[in-house]
């Protein structure tokens, strides 16, 4: 209702430092009363349309938040497993000691007798924010604890993180893929796995901000914005904080840019949307400590994606200059031809490329040789293991079984696959399908999205994190894409129905995929469309709304143009195949939302730091971890020393600081000879 | 054995010191009780005055190494010589230096509520508790050894007045004595050592006892306890106590196995504590029992209409010398413990911790009041160091009031009441909502008017103006886009009624159709006018207009192909013509027409996209 006020009361400004004689747009048109009433009706119902996507993405938050606090409810709010210790005590260190001394740390404490710089070693994003709401929350006198904060940043970021996947959805195909694909990411397995309450990980966060900077590059290309391009260099500059999945970001956006290039579809958007982007974002990165000039100097920040997507096979796999520095390169040089041919005549144009191709060639040659010979001259080729494992699945076997023996290093199974995205792994490929109808910009890079990340996760299970999300939108577009096609089969072939009644069927329809499955989600979102479609379908005149409705309503127009464009392609279903279908697809939804809850539930929700078992005389709490952890902190003197295994040491490091500790971690071989031998093993 | 040879000096200091008062005392019966890691003394004197003065206070001893393990003193007072404890009534206490005693003794006086004439007596009960008196011997032991503590004390009772007829009897816990120092008339019954009767003692006569036993109760001390007490005038007062907890008896030594003491939990870990309960008042609720890492997981709770017990046991099994520390808290209902009276309102609750096995060096108790209490003052049966600081907790402005006491060796003797006066306004109970109710409507007040004004820095400049104008424009080409699209649906109800037509036959009703989407397409032209006009006249529309114009110009192409379309159709049925007939006419006319309509379509998608 407050939006049809806003409409009707606003009084076009603008008049007034109007230097052309306009008359208002108010005395131009004055609609007949039937067009008028026509028009309030369809602006109730666009209101109605955003109102309701407003509280369905409020209840989606919640959603994503409530369904990650099983670990709280069937154990306890506590910190879970062994990194989010490591890093729930950096972010006691940083509220207890500032900014400055977090920087500056050099923790005593771990991996006698080394120690360990922190500061510069830890991807300080998880931890700053943390700290910050803290600080926030403290400032606002709500004295919550550090350890509470930290429990609850993954939740909360995860709603976030359904947000940021609805604007980017809605990006490629629409508010009702938008919704869907929340919907979906919200209870993905593969994400819940990593930010139920109390996994304090790098994760929780960083997959908000993969996403969001992607929403944001494609918001950007969308419109040609500089503000846009900027606040997507700051949200990838957050990224680079958070988690050293950047990388992918950073090889995914110039693969993209090189794909529209290739393809024919360069724009000054793409250029707005990258330049800014790779100028901008590789300064902040290398403000990070733990990244530093690594933004601009190691050979994972390019790839030899370059090869195998360009098929330039001459160019050998390993640059110094980063793969994003020479998509820049490539855009300008695009971006100058562009301006050329503008400018010079076809002729000229001809006889310009065949002189600039050729001395171009030479001197490529030249920088070609020279990089080969000095990349060729370090060991690794300027690639650390983990990334080398990546693009040749059995180098780390090979090489370095240290990383290779690490479980999350592996290569999934496919029970994995269907446990971590389960239905989606069926809806991806409709989505891909529905991606390329018709291909837009957007829709481009959501396809190359996937198709790196489904690789990426088929070489190391963790990276099934970076799929989850890939697969939740693309499935989210074919969900919304079916439900559009056939409630619209629906609506033609329902009988003796005028046509301004269509919001009434799509509520009748609502009710009842309500009653029938509960799955409340995918059915409002048919809703939703049909709301939309309603819109269209008048034929209506709208009064000149303010700046803000006319955004939304160009927004609505946008998505009916895409949306009739299909209508044109696609036939009719058969009534009673359209309803089956539904039926059957509200069926997966249900059948996913059970699966996501059972594996949010059971699968996902231990904290590894107490283990419970289920006998026939009731529930078993086994907290030894945490007995022996207490008596350490209790009754050790502080110089002692205690020896560990690999990653018990961050909560052993928390739980009794008061000690120098001797653990070892994946990086250093020798370490973990000692503690063996010590530990007689 | 350096202890004991100091003792002897101090024994020769005071028996070389004369006689005071002409008190006596005619007969003394001390009963200590060794059964608990706290040593309690009870012992009933009967007090005879033989001088000529009354006499209004009496004197009690007690060598200063002991005195500084003191906790705890209170003296009652019997009237008459008859056994009934009816009457009983606890006198004031207070340390005096009387003067040419002897240095190591340290003195309390007991004030008599009214003097003691020549001949008269009275009987004193005189409960004495001692903390870390019991000394574990050998300090150390290993997990499979039972804990053997030593208690010292004067076999006679040692006292600035004479002492006619005395009795002492020490209990000990239900096992093992090692050893104990034998007096004459001394003999054991069951777990108890009796010694006595002796008769005619002077004064200041002291003769060390020394009994070393078994001991396995737990050790459990407590060496700070912060117990904080916060009301809320919603109905609840939550307490929290956080405790530092140690095993003070004999320090373990060598490793644990947990196997073993697993397996046989009273041979191999019998000085070990596992448990504690919590006698918290009835009707508490919300408990939790936790560290900083976290819930504990082993506890249990239960409790009827007296009582509510809580039994935790800490992570580990406590050994000697082993720390641990955790907290508890419990909510418990308001009218409990809150009070009024006099236009104040006062909190009633225990002081000391609800564990009775635990003796606390530290403690702390901090009640905290609802913010805006005024005019804050204790009043505790004992001397407590008391402060005052503010906490500043949910929603709170400038803090909220604490009363803070503090209180060293405290035992469960301790556990009285106390109270804490203050007023408060019930008006700011409402405060807080309100806070918030005020916080999210000015949220909400600030995003209607941030929606609502334009925000622009400079509303003169030329890129502004430009947007402006471009938003009309766009706004204008937007019109444009609906009414081409409402000519298209009017075309679309055209072509509708001539489908009516070749079913009902119904001349007249197509031909009214056909008037009415005439009126309307002309009413659409003319709306249509002033807008194209807008735009020819604004210079940035001048990329699109062709575009714009191209569609207009379809479109009316496209109704006039229709229109005619409609016309032969009509005629056609009106002459009664065949319909293979009017498909021939037409079939060339319906070409165009979608043809036409495809253009239009595309100009429109093509313009929607601008």
């Amino acid at each position: 209702m407050t939006m049809i006020a806003i409409t009707t009361h606003f009084v076009p400004r603008g008049q007034q430092g109007s230097r052309y004689p306009i008359r208002s747009c108010q005395s131009l048109t004055r609609p007949s009363m039937a067009a008028s009433e026509d028009s309030n009706q369809s602006k109730i119902r666009t209101v109605f349309g955003s109102v309701l996507s407003f509280f369905i993405l409020i209840l989606i938050g919640v959603l994503a938040f409530s369904i990650r606090l099983f670990s709280v409810i069937k154990y306890e709010s506590v910190i879970h497993e062994f990194d989010p210790y490591f890093n729930y005590r950096v972010t006691q260190f940083l509220t207890k000691n500032g900014i400055y001394d977090f920087w500056n740390w050099f923790d005593d404490r771990t991996w006698y007798p080394l120690g360990r710089v922190i500061g510069g070693t830890v991807y300080p994003g998880l931890t700053l924010t943390a700290g910050s709401i803290w600080w926030l929350l403290n400032s606002l006198n709500i004295p919550l604890s550090v350890e509470t904060v930290c429990v609850f940043t993954a939740p909360i970021f995860s709603a976030n993180a359904a947000w940021a996947t609805y604007l980017l959805t809605k990006e490629v195909k629409g508010t009702g893929a938008g919704l869907t694909a929340a919907a979906l990411l919200a209870m993905v397995p593969s994400y819940i796995s990593r930010s139920v309450a109390g996994s304090y990980d790098n994760e929780a966060v960083a997959i908000f901000a993969l996403i969001f900077t992607f929403y944001l590059y494609i918001k950007t290309l969308n419109t040609g914005s500089l503000f846009y391009a900027t606040l997507n260099a700051i949200t990838y500059f957050y990224m680079v904080c958070s988690w050293g999945g950047y990388t992918f970001i950073i090889n995914l956006i110039p693969m993209h840019v090189l794909l529209c290039i290739v393809t024919g579809r360069y724009s000054s958007r793409l250029y707005i949307a990258y330049a800014p982007l790779v100028v901008l974002g590789t300064l902040l990165a290398a403000l990070v400590p733990v990244v530093g000039f690594n933004a601009v100097m190691t050979s994972e920040h390019f790839a030899s994606f370059l090869v195998s997507s360009v098929g330039t096979m001459i160019l050998p796999s390993n640059f110094v200059v980063n793969f994003s520095l020479q998509v820049f390169i490539i855009i300008h040089v695009v971006a100058l031809v562009y301006y050329i041919k503008g400018i010079l005549s076809p002729k000229m144009f001809k006889v310009a490329v065949t002189l600039v191709v050729s001395v171009g060639l030479v001197v490529c040659c030249a920088v070609v040789a020279v990089l080969i010979a000095l990349v060729a001259s370090s060991p690794t080729k300027g690639w650390s293991g983990r990334s080398l494992s990546l693009l040749d699945p059995t180098y780390a076997s090979k090489y370095i079984p240290i990383i290779a023996s690490v479980s999350e290093h592996q290569p999934p199974t496919w029970p994995s696959y269907f446990m971590d995205i389960n239905v989606l792994a069926f809806l991806v490929p409709a989505g891909i399908v529905a991606c390329f109808l018709p291909l837009s910009d957007a829709s481009s890079f959501v396809v190359l999205y996937i198709v790196t990340s489904v690789y990426f996760s088929g070489v190391m299970v963790r990276l099934m994190l970076v799929l989850a999300p890939a697969a939740c939108i693309l499935s989210g577009i074919a969900l919304s894409e079916a439900f559009d096609v056939l409630t619209r089969s629906i609506k033609f072939q329902l009988p003796g129905l005028p046509e301004n009644s269509q919001i009434d069927v799509s509520l009748i329809l609502f009710m009842l995929l309500t009653i029938k499955a509960g799955d409340t989600t995918s059915s409002s979102v048919v809703t939703q469309n049909d709301a939309a479609k309603t819109n269209k379908n008048e034929d209506t005149l709208k009064e000149r709304p303010s700046r803000k409705n006319r955004k939304k309503e160009k927004e609505h127009v946008e998505k009916t143009s895409i949306k009739s464009q299909i209508k044109k392609r696609l036939l009719v279903l058969p009534l009673e195949a359209s309803v089956a279908a539904i039926f059957l697809l509200v069926l997966l939804g249900a059948f996913y939302v059970v699966h996501c809850v059972w594996a949010a539930a059971e699968a996902y929700s231990a904290p590894s730091i107490v283990l419970t078992s289920h006998s026939h005389d009731g529930l078993h709490v086994f907290d030894d971890f945490r007995e022996a952890y207490a008596w350490l902190r209790h009754n050790t003197e502080v110089d002692d020393k205690v020896s560990f295994l690999h990653v018990y040491l961050s909560v052993v490091c928390l739980i009794f600081l008061n000690l120098f500790l001797h653990g070892i971690m994946v990086w250093n071989c020798s370490c973990i000879l000692i503690v063996f031998t010590l530990l007689e093993l | 054995m350096g202890f004991r040879f100091d003792l002897f000096i101090v024994l020769i200091a005071i028996l070389s010191v004369p006689v005071l008062s002409d008190l006596i005392l005619s007969k003394v019966d001390r009963r200590i009780d060794l059964t608990s890691q706290v040593v309690r003394i009870t012992s009933t004197l009967k007090v005879e005055n033989s001088g000529n003065d009354p006499v209004s206070e009496v004197l009690l001893a007690f060598p200063e190494h002991q005195e500084k393990n003191l906790a705890y003193l209170t003296a009652s007072f019997r009237e008459g010589k008859g056994k009934g404890k009816g009457s009983t009534s606890s006198l004031p206490v207070e340390v005096v230096h009387p003067q040419g005693m002897p240095p190591a003794l340290v003195f309390y006086s007991v004030s008599l509520p009214k003097g003691l004439g020549k001949g008269e007596s009275l009987t004193l009960d005189v409960l004495v508790v001692f903390t870390h008196s019991l000394k574990p011997f050998p300090k150390e032991i290993t997990q499979a050894d039972f804990q053997l503590v030593v208690f010292q004390d004067s076999g006679h009772y040692l006292s600035p007045y004479e002492v006619k007829f005395q009795s002492l009897s020490v209990k000990l816990p239900d096992a093992r004595i090692e050893s104990y120092t034998r007096l004459e008339n001394t003999k054991t019954v069951g777990s108890e050592i009796k010694y006595g009767p002796y008769e005619n003692h002077p004064p200041f006569s002291y003769s060390p006892i020394v009994v070393h036993f078994e001991q396995n109760q737990p050790f459990a001390v407590a060496e700070q306890l912060v117990r904080e007490i916060e009301i809320s005038h919603w109905g609840n007062v939550q307490v929290t106590e956080h405790y530092k907890l140690i095993h003070a008896g004999a320090q373990s030594k060598g490793e644990f196995s947990r196997l073993d003491y697993q397996a046989r939990p009273h041979v191999r870990g019998a000085s070990a504590f596992r448990h504690l309960v919590a006698k918290l008042p009835p009707r508490a609720h919300s408990v939790y029992f936790r560290d900083e890492i976290g819930n504990i997981s082993t506890s249990h709770l239960w409790g009827d209409l007296k009582k509510t017990e809580l039994e935790i046991e800490p992570r580990y099994p406590m050994f000697g010398g082993w720390r641990t520390s955790f907290f508890i808290g419990y909510g418990l209902p308001l009218q409990d413990f809150l009070f009024e009276s006099g236009g104040k309102r006062f909190l009633n609750i225990t002081f000391g911790c609800p564990m009775n096995e635990v003796v606390i060096d530290n403690l702390i108790v901090k009640v905290v009041l609802p913010e805006g209490s005024r005019d804050i003052s204790v009043s505790a049966p004992f001397a407590v160091k008391q402060w005052q600081e503010t906490k500043l907790s949910h929603l709170d402005i400038v803090g909220r009031p604490v009363a803070v006491l503090e209180k060293t060796n405290v035992v469960p003797e301790h556990n009285q009441h106390f109270q804490v006066y203050y007023k408060f306004n019930n008006i700011s109970l409402l405060r807080e909502p309100l806070m918030l109710i005020s916080g999210f409507f000015f949220l909400f007040v600030t995003c209607i008017v941030y929606m609502h004004v334009d925000m622009s820095i400079s509303k003169s400049s030329a890129s502004y103006v430009m947007k402006l104008l471009w938003e009309e424009i766009q706004a204008a080409i937007q019109q444009v886009h609906d009414i081409i699209s409402r000519c298209l649906s009017i075309h679309d109800k055209l072509e509708a009624s001539l489908r009516d037509l070749s079913r009902t036959g119904d001349v007249q009703a197509c031909k009214a159709a056909r008037k009415a989407s005439d009126g309307q397409l002309k009413e659409l032209s003319k709306e249509l006018r002033p807008l194209l006009a807008f735009l020819q006249s604004s210079p940035q529309a001048a990329q699109i207009l062709p575009k714009v114009e191209e569609l207009v110009a379809k479109e009316r192409e496209l109704q006039e192909k229709l229109m005619l379309k409609h016309t032969t159709v009509a005629d056609s049925y009106e002459k009664k013509s065949g319909g293979k007939e009017i498909e021939n006419r037409i079939a060339s006319q319906q070409q165009k027409i979608v043809a036409l309509r495809q253009e239009v379509d595309d100009l429109l998608d093509y313009i929607d996209e601008i």
